[in-house]
């Protein structure tokens, strides 16, 4: 191979992005010596397996992905604004809307939302750690390679173009022979494997570690739907990992399972791809809906109304969610009779979602409404998703859907869920819980100038979308002709997408500027929270909780306050606590993944043989470990509540 | 100043509607020209009204909620505690369901209606239509004529489509006579739709098939039984034969211009019985789309 052909060449923006991430490394490797903070950074964050700082890494990682996949983004549609427009050719084009959507899904909405997992679903079931927190730090270290290489993809060997969705054939090496795709096959499956094993190791978590009390009927809103999507995540994440599999075997061994030669069956990709793909869906939306439902009940002060119907209704939503895939190919002639069960199991969805919507709205109703940032993200939520929703029952209508089906209709339908849903929970969730990760808030007036900048430009940007589809704009076109009249409202679309882009620069504005000038937390509960994550200190101390809470009821911070005692911390009762010690060896494994991961992209099959033998003697290793954590002493405990103001 | 603001801004949905008013003529969708495109039409329709419905329940109701419980001076002692209704509840579950069943009922009607000819009295007319990387050919068993990135059809005829593809995955859309459905490799789908007015409509492709995808069009032009027949004189007898050679080129990826044969590729292959490549053929195949070696796009 040459060099040439190993890194992407030929366009000035590819330059000026290779510039920039020489410049960016640079930069960081100076500071970080400049400053002696290497030892820092391996000690407290590189080995760390402490669930908080676990998720504030994966929050960050997904703060960076949604700046690469807003790039790509404002490059469409910049490249759409107007006709014919000569910005970027279909090559070009086709990767980036394949990265946009796998970035956007798989690195930034999955992390954002178990990074705020990690760090919220201990700390609302009183425990001090996750069930398995060396797994956990694997887990995040996991994603982030695979993040990482599929990301190194756009100047090393080139991006994949298949589409997010990576049909076959179109994504066999046939059609698509270049590397781009490799990367997508791999890179997913590697940052799978965490996601996997995240899912297992919060449902052990919260099946196990709950405080003496929080019976399951007991547990927060958030942890129900985080316990719900566990699930959804060890059934689906399999399938994803076996279809990965097969692409792999078919790119880099010449296997025909889904080719067009010798028997290949491009449809059970795409079958595969939608029965891990729509339950992914509501892996990332579910969690939104407990973060809403945190977040509108705290500001409603008022308990959440319909508590048992809203955890029938997500456990309802998630059964269906595996048994509606079709619905993503009725255009395949599939026949009648099947077209119509799935188009009926799919609008059954609405029912259970409906429910949450009105008992959303009924607990704000007779409540004492503040309108707090994270409220706003949160009430927004209600009225586009909405939108969302509706346009959604439209599109499981089989025989209409034929005349939706892959136009911007469709676009603008799932931006809406996703956005609406998914972003709008993560935003919402990062202005409520933040206090928890860094002991400040954020700025709530630069917080509310993000809400109104992005929420007003998402509208701008997505809802004449539904109008471009209904025109006969398909998506993945990367231009289109004048006499279309797709003009004006692409034009439109492109403002608003700018607005969204500086919405997300001011929120990174808020970031640095709460560091710096932030109001601090000194108690714990900024927000007159219900659950038990606001009866630690801010930040949270290390070990979460000096005395395991005991819960009496739902909202059980809420009835401690009521009851008038808040949560005391009797000095006498303290007992050492037992914590699980760090370790650089998920990091250095998942390390080794990384260039096995980049040897099978390029087939050098050397490198992925002598990387793999790394990963098999970290496993080992880790087997003959014998290192069983430690205790910190009660006079250190004692010193720490003291410090927080929490302790008597 | 701030009530001036409110007022101006309360005028952007209009602007909105003027915005769309200008650009319904083009929103074919909803300008349907045949009976399919018709069932779907009127099948959009009935969901539109349940969920406008739907949308100004939820927001009037959003919009109450938010104005009449926000925290106001003097609800210092205000602590409210409600914990759910069942018999609410109940009811905000049977609405959806009765809803989902309005809609679901004319969906299943729909859907089997599609798959039948639009007419019982007279006799379909069938083209085979190839998607290929990226271009269109259609073929007239019947009248033996194959053309390329057009097809004529006559109005009030029901067309019976047999799509298949080679090589990627394509969908076969006309928005204004009826919806689409996908043309694969190795496979045969059956798509019925039907003009009942002469005229011009754009078709393309609605399903990402690599490079040059977005000009996957097509035009299909609608005529009178009499003009149709007319043109099916008139290529029978003044357009040139295709030979399999003239073919194997039409396949190569690229873009190609509009052509009429007097025959069709049916005589000597059909790609939705057979795999269209063989293992061989595939590397030539892939040598020849490789985008590493210079830009694959040629226009004839």
């Amino acid at each position: 191979m040459k060099w040439s052909e190993f890194f992407v060449t030929g366009e000035p923006l590819i330059y000026a992005a290779d510039v920039a991430i020489v410049l960016t490394v640079i930069g960081i490797v100076f500071v970080l010596t400049y400053f002696k903070k290497w030892k820092w950074l391996w000690d407290e964050w590189l080995t760390t397996v402490d669930h908080k700082k676990i998720g504030v890494m994966y929050i960050i990682s997904a703060v960076l992905m949604l700046f690469r996949g807003g790039v790509d983004a404002l490059l469409m549609r910049a490249q759409l604004t107007a006709p014919n427009m000569k910005f970027l050719n279909s090559e070009h084009y086709n990767e980036i809307f394949t990265t946009h959507g796998t970035i956007m899904i798989l690195f930034m909405a999955m992390p954002f939302i178990i990074g705020l997992m990690n760090i919220v679903v201990p700390l609302q079931i009183g425990a001090r750690d996750v069930a398995y927190p060396y797994l956990n730090a694997l887990s995040f270290w996991l994603f982030f390679v695979g993040a990482m290489l599929f990301n190194i993809s756009f100047v090393i060997g080139g991006s994949p173009n298949a589409g997010w969705t990576s049909y076959f054939p179109l994504a066999g090496n046939e059609f698509s022979p270049g590397v781009g795709n490799n990367y997508y096959a791999v890179a997913l499956q590697i940052s799978g494997i965490g996601t996997l094993m995240t899912g297992i190791n919060f449902l052990v978590t919260i099946l196990k570690m709950r405080a003496p009390g929080m019976t399951l009927m007991r547990m927060p809103m958030f942890t129900w739907t985080i316990l719900i999507t566990c699930v959804l995540i060890i059934f689906a994440f399999p399938v994803l990992t076996v279809a990965l599999a097969l692409m792999t075997f078919d790119r880099l061994f010449d296997t025909q399972f889904f080719t067009m030669a010798n028997g290949g069956m491009s449809m059970l990709w795409a079958n595969l791809f939608w029965i891990w793909g729509h339950p992914e869906v509501y892996i990332v939306i579910l969690p939104s809906f407990g973060i809403f439902s945190e977040v509108v009940s705290t500001f409603a002060r008022k308990r959440l109304f319909g508590y048992k119907a809203m955890v029938y209704s997500i456990v309802g939503i998630a059964f269906l969610s595996f048994i509606v895939w079709v619905h993503h190919f009725f255009t395949m002639g599939a026949g009648a009779a099947v077209n119509s069960v799935f188009s009926i199991t799919t609008m059954a969805i609405a029912v259970p979602t409906g429910v949450k919507i009105f008992n959303w709205l009924f607990t704000l109703r007779k409540g004492k409404i503040r309108f707090t940032t994270a409220m706003l993200w949160s009430l927004a939520f209600i009225p586009n998703f909405v939108i969302g929703g509706v346009t959604g029952v439209m599109l499981a209508m089989a025989a209409a859907d034929y005349q939706y089906h892959n136009s911007y209709f469709l676009i603008a339908h799932f931006h809406y869920v996703l956005i609406a849903g998914t972003v709008f929970a993560c935003f919402a969730g990062l202005h409520y819980w933040y206090p928890k990760m860094f002991g400040h808030i954020l700025n709530e007036r630069l917080g509310k100038w993000t809400f109104w900048l992005f929420m007003i430009g998402f509208n701008i940007c997505f809802f004449p979308m539904y109008f471009l589809g209904l025109m006969g704009m398909t998506r993945r076109m990367y231009t289109y002709s004048e006499g279309l009249g797709w003009t004006p409202l692409n034009v439109v679309a492109s403002v608003g997408a700018v607005l969204m882009g500086i919405g997300f620069i001011v929120l990174c504005y808020n970031i640095y500027y709460s560091a710096r000038y932030g109001e601090r937390d000194m108690t714990g509960d900024p927000w007159d929270g219900r659950t038990l994550e606001w009866a630690t200190s801010s930040p949270v101390a290390h070990y979460n909780f000096a005395i395991t809470p005991e819960v009496k009821d739902l909202d059980a911070y809420w009835e401690m306050k009521k009851s008038g005692k808040g949560f005391e911390i009797d000095e006498e009762k303290l007992k050492p606590i037992h914590m699980p010690s760090n370790s650089g060896r998920p990091f250095l494994i998942s390390i080794a993944f990384f260039f096995a991961g980049f040897g099978l992209v390029f087939k050098w099959f050397w490198l992925a043989i002598i990387a793999t033998i790394f990963i098999a003697l970290g496993l080992i290793l880790r087997s003959f470990d014998d290192d069983d954590g430690y205790y910190i002493s009660v006079d250190e405990i004692k010193r720490t509540e003291r410090l927080s103001g929490k302790g008597a | 100043m701030k009530q001036k603001i409110w007022k101006w801004a309360s005028l952007l949905p209009l602007s909105l509607v003027l915005l769309l008013s200008g650009c319904s003529e083009n929103m074919l969708v909803m300008r349907p020209k045949g009976p399919v495109a018709k069932t779907q039409y009127d099948l959009i329709l009935w969901s539109i009204g349940f969920m406008l419905l739907i949308i100004v329940v939820v927001f009037v109701l959003f919009t109450v909620v938010l104005i009449r419980y926000r925290e106001k001076p003097g609800m210092e002692n205000y602590e409210p505690e409600e914990e759910g209704n069942t018999l609410l509840e109940i009811v905000w579950t049977a609405i959806p369901i009765l809803i989902v069943t309005a809609l679901a009922i004319p969906t299943v009607k729909a859907t089997f209606a599609l798959e039948k000819p639009t007419k019982e009295k007279v006799e379909p007319i069938t083209i085979h239509v190839t998607a290929a990387n990226w271009k269109w050919i259609f073929s007239y068993p019947d009248q033996n004529i194959e053309t390329v990135n057009y097809v004529n059809i006559p109005v009030d005829v029901p067309v019976k489509f047999k799509l298949t593809s080679v090589g990627p995955m394509n969908s076969f859309w006309v928005p204004q006579l009826g919806g689409q459905k996908y043309a694969m490799d190795g496979m045969e789908t059956e798509l019925f739709l039907e003009a009942d007015e002469p005229g011009s409509y754009m078709g393309r492709s609605a399903n990402f098939s690599g490079e040059g995808f977005t000009h996957m069009e097509f035009e299909v032009v609608a005529q009178t039984q009499k003009e149709f027949n007319k043109w099916v004189k008139e290529a029978q007898s003044t357009a040139p034969k295709l030979s399999e050679t003239k073919y194997e080129t039409i396949l190569k990826p690229g873009l190609v211009g509009r052509m009429t044969f007097s025959n069709t590729h049916l005589e000597w292959i059909d790609h939705s019985k057979q795999n269209s490549h063989h293992a061989g053929e595939a590397d030539e195949q892939a040598r020849l789309c490789n985008p590493l070696e210079g830009n694959g796009i040629v226009v004839e």
